[in-house]
């Protein structure tokens, strides 16, 4: 459907086949469109009845045959693609001057649209402006800082800032909001903050099984589970704290990752996806009907939060948290220490695949995905080393459930749906498989990013009133999730760190490491 | 009394493996002398790979029995062990006819992998080495050294960072022959060595199998088409043909075996009755 773009042309040819290419695809939209957009289903005291809607049938219409129109004429048919000098600021290419007038005059336009749009409070207008305007100034700003300090290693840099923000965030604008009154929604921001760092925590635990031992997991929500009806039982029959029942938990979910391990170490690809699927069914069904135990669809109520060295953070307790060291009672304080709790896990599950990594279990791993058989010829028991891989993934799955349990203090087999487990696979795919950096901007991006479609009253501003950003959330998502793997099909982070090194440390493509796959 | 049945490293005896009703290898005994470059030839589909995937234990072979013995005098059934263990406890290593590296790792992971029971031991399976006990890291810098060797053997040092998959195909090769011998084998089998290679790649390894055999003192069991490596380097040849074995012996009785010259150029329909009577068939 694409013409290839061929530089003697004419202008005329091109428009000729660029007009032929937009009425081809106005067709077919109207054909696609006509149903889903051109009619909609009103119910009449007569019946339900079609009311037909041209107008909109039209826009949409519309929209697609200019949209492929300029897309032919300035993009894919151009002899200079209009978007050249815009993705050349993201490369480290020599800018032209062409690309250089480009970028100056959206520049200035975007300016004075921002400027004219804020006088007479087009806030749309504004939006799409500042956005554009924003583009260009990341874009600019990596040019130029990439242009004075060419070989900063700027993964490690990106990394250690990432970590050093995680740290510092929660207490620096706690500290900023008790100190200033800005009115920031801390609450709001910690609790987000959390379940970003749970799911950063599941995606580095599913790492290990997908992106390091190539095995394709669809269950992993199961040891999610355990890990929180472990602690959650434990908790609420026999009163044992969090910090306690944390590593049974975490075996007990390993245990439960070796029980699954066994019957499925014959089956790869599709066969280990659908079985682990499975088990992740037969555990949330286990839960749901074993009544006695897990207290059935009702759930695990009034699970116990983590203690401070002992010190509890409710308002009831004496001595508590605030009392014990002379502060005054903030219910922000408990939130804190639990974004804390959740930091140093995922930092435990980070440190802990790191050193696994460059150890024989880890480059054994690594070697299973890349090719079994040369594993079994060269001595490597295959079996267990698929076990141990399952349940080191298995262990951190159960710990992350852990403080799921703890954090809510309500847990119902309703938490353990495959929608969790594709979520987190969602992220080790899009992340890069294997790539721990990559792991923990997916996961952010998934999560947090998921979560900000929410608040964007500025396209309310765009659509009119009546657009309510939340029901597009999903289509937002998944348009977003179709562009990753259209233009990183191998994730955020596309190579692979070796091990060990002679000489220096290279990055390996992802063309040539196997993944897990189905 | 043959040389290599005077110091015998490997007794394949009877050694059947039928797939349904397919007969791939038919009551097929021989012996792999310790000092010997044992070449197993044959036209295709004889069975060779077969014969191969059995002593590696990748196929557990319908009858027969194959007996290792190392120098210490510890023996082995290779047909009771699973194929991991043939490596690691009775100390056959192999490569494959479609070359099998880790093609996403580079080109020392791939020998580090191969040293992987040996470190393993050392980190004190993952725990000590966790915590930080043990002597891992000099077990690591000793299989960084052992692997520096088996680069500069195959002159690969030069490489090591770069991942194994962006080799040139010579020297794939000759990684999965150094990647093996990281496993410090007794025996070494090795698939059509020398298949897809050029004449100077082929002299190159025909020197490093010669090596392996002088200075590691290791057996070399290998299938191979290219009839100019074959007897240029074995000294005893096993010739398959339709799963049965037709010949046993030094190179010279091979090449002038009329079985063997029948199996490989085919006869004359003509010449067929004299040839048959010849070999008694």
């Amino acid at each position: 459907m694409i013409p290839l773009s061929e530089p003697g042309k004419s202008f005329g040819q091109r428009l000729k086949s660029a007009l032929a290419d937009a009425i081809i695809a106005g067709w077919i939209a109207f054909f696609l469109f006509s149903l889903l957009l051109g009619v909609r289903t009103v119910d009449k005291v007569t019946g339900l009845t079609l009311a037909p809607r041209p107008g909109l049938l039209a826009i949409a219409v519309g929209i697609v045959v200019f949209g492929r129109l300029l897309l032919n004429l300035f993009v894919w048919q151009a002899e200079h693609p209009i978007t050249t000098p815009f993705a050349k600021l993201f490369t480290s290419k020599q800018f032209e001057r062409r690309d250089l007038i480009v970028l100056g005059s959206v520049a200035f336009v975007s300016t004075l649209v921002f400027i004219i749009a804020s006088i007479v409070h087009a806030a749309g207008f504004q939006l799409v402006a500042a956005c554009l305007l924003a583009f260009l100034g990341i874009g600019t700003i990596r040019r130029v800082i990439v242009y004075f300090f060419p070989n900063l290693p700027y993964a490690r840099i990106f990394t250690i800032g990432g970590i050093a923000f995680a740290i510092l965030f929660p207490l620096v604008s706690y500290l900023l909001e008790k100190a200033f009154h800005l009115g920031l929604p801390l609450r709001y921001l910690f609790d987000l903050s959390i379940l970003v760092l749970t799911y950063v925590m599941l995606g580095w635990g599913l790492n290990i099984v997908v992106g390091l031992a190539g095995l394709l997991d669809l269950g992993y929500v199961a040891f999610y589970a355990v890990g929180a009806y472990v602690f959650a039982l434990l908790a609420t029959h026999f009163g044992l704290g969090f910090w306690m029942c944390l590593p049974v938990a975490g075996i007990a979910a390993a245990l439960w990752g070796v029980i699954l391990g066994f019957p499925v170490l014959r089956l790869r690809g599709d066969y280990l996806a659908i079985v682990t699927l499975a088990f992740g069914e037969i555990v949330r069904i286990i839960l749901i009907n074993w009544t006695p135990v897990t207290n059935g669809p009702n759930g695990i109520s009034d699970i116990p939060k983590p203690t401070f060295f002992g010190l509890p953070f409710s308002a009831q307790a004496s001595p508590n948290f605030a009392s014990f060291f002379g502060l005054k009672y903030d219910p922000l304080q408990g939130i804190i220490f639990l974004y804390y709790v959740i930091l140093g896990l995922a930092l435990v599950t980070n440190l802990v695949t790191i050193r696994l990594r460059r150890l024989p279990i880890g480059r054994a791993w690594e070697a299973m995905r890349e090719d079994e058989i040369a594993c079994r010829s060269l001595g490597i028991n295959t079996t267990i080393t698929k076990l141990t891989a399952f349940a080191t993934g298995a262990l951190f799955g159960g710990l992350a459930g852990s403080f799921f349990a703890t954090r809510q203090g309500f847990i119902s087999p309703e938490s353990f749906t495959f929608i969790e487990s594709a979520i987190i696979l969602a992220i080790v795919v899009l992340g890069g498989m294997g790539s721990q950096l990559g792991v923990a901007i997916a996961a952010i991006v998934m999560v947090g990013g998921f979560e900000a479609l929410r608040h964007t009253a500025g396209l309310q501003s765009v659509f009119g009133e009546g657009f309510d950003p939340a029901l597009y959330r999903m289509l937002l998502f998944g348009v977003a999730m179709v562009g990753i793997m259209v233009w990183r099909p191998r994730g955020i982070v596309g190579s692979r760190s070796p091990t060990i090194v002679v000489h220096d440390v290279k990055p390996i493509p992802k063309n040539l490491v196997e993944e897990a796959r189905a | 009394m043959r040389p290599w049945e005077t110091d015998l490293l490997l007794r394949v005896q009877h050694l059947t493996m039928r797939f349904g009703g397919v007969v791939a290898v038919d009551d097929v005994s021989f012996e792999v002398g310790r000092q010997d470059i044992t070449a197993l030839i044959g036209p295709n589909g004889a069975g060779k790979t077969t014969v191969f995937n059995c002593i590696t234990g990748f196929y557990k072979p319908s009858e027969g029995m194959m007996k290792l013995t190392h120098p210490d005098g510890q023996s082995f059934n290779l047909e009771q062990l699973d194929d991991h263990d043939i490596n690691s406890h009775a100390r056959v290593a192999r490569t494959f006819q479609n070359i099998r590296l880790f093609q996403g790792m580079t080109v020392l992971e791939n020998l580090m992998v191969a040293q992987h029971n040996v470190l393993m031991r050392a980190s004190g399976f993952t725990i000590g080495a966790i915590l930080g006990i043990g002597g891992f890291s000099q077990a690591e810098r000793d299989a960084v050294d052992f692997a520096r060797h088996w680069l500069d053997r195959v002159g690969l040092t030069r490489r090591a960072d770069e991942p194994a998959g962006s080799l040139p195909y010579g020297d794939q090769r000759r990684l999965e022959i150094a990647r093996a011998m990281c496993t410090r084998p007794l025996l070494l089998c090795l698939d059509e060595p020398a298949a897809g290679l050029n004449a100077r790649e082929s002299d190159g390894l025909n020197e490093l199998l010669f090596s392996i055999r002088a200075e590691d003192g290791i057996a070399l069991l290998l299938i191979e088409h290219d009839m100019s490596v074959v007897m240029r380097i074995s000294d005893h040849v096993v010739v398959l043909d339709y799963g049965k074995k037709i010949a046993d012996g030094t190179t010279d009785e091979a090449r002038s075996d009329p079985r063997v010259i029948a199996a490989y150029l085919g006869v004359p329909d003509e010449e067929l009755p004299v040839i048959e009577r010849e070999v008694g068939l």
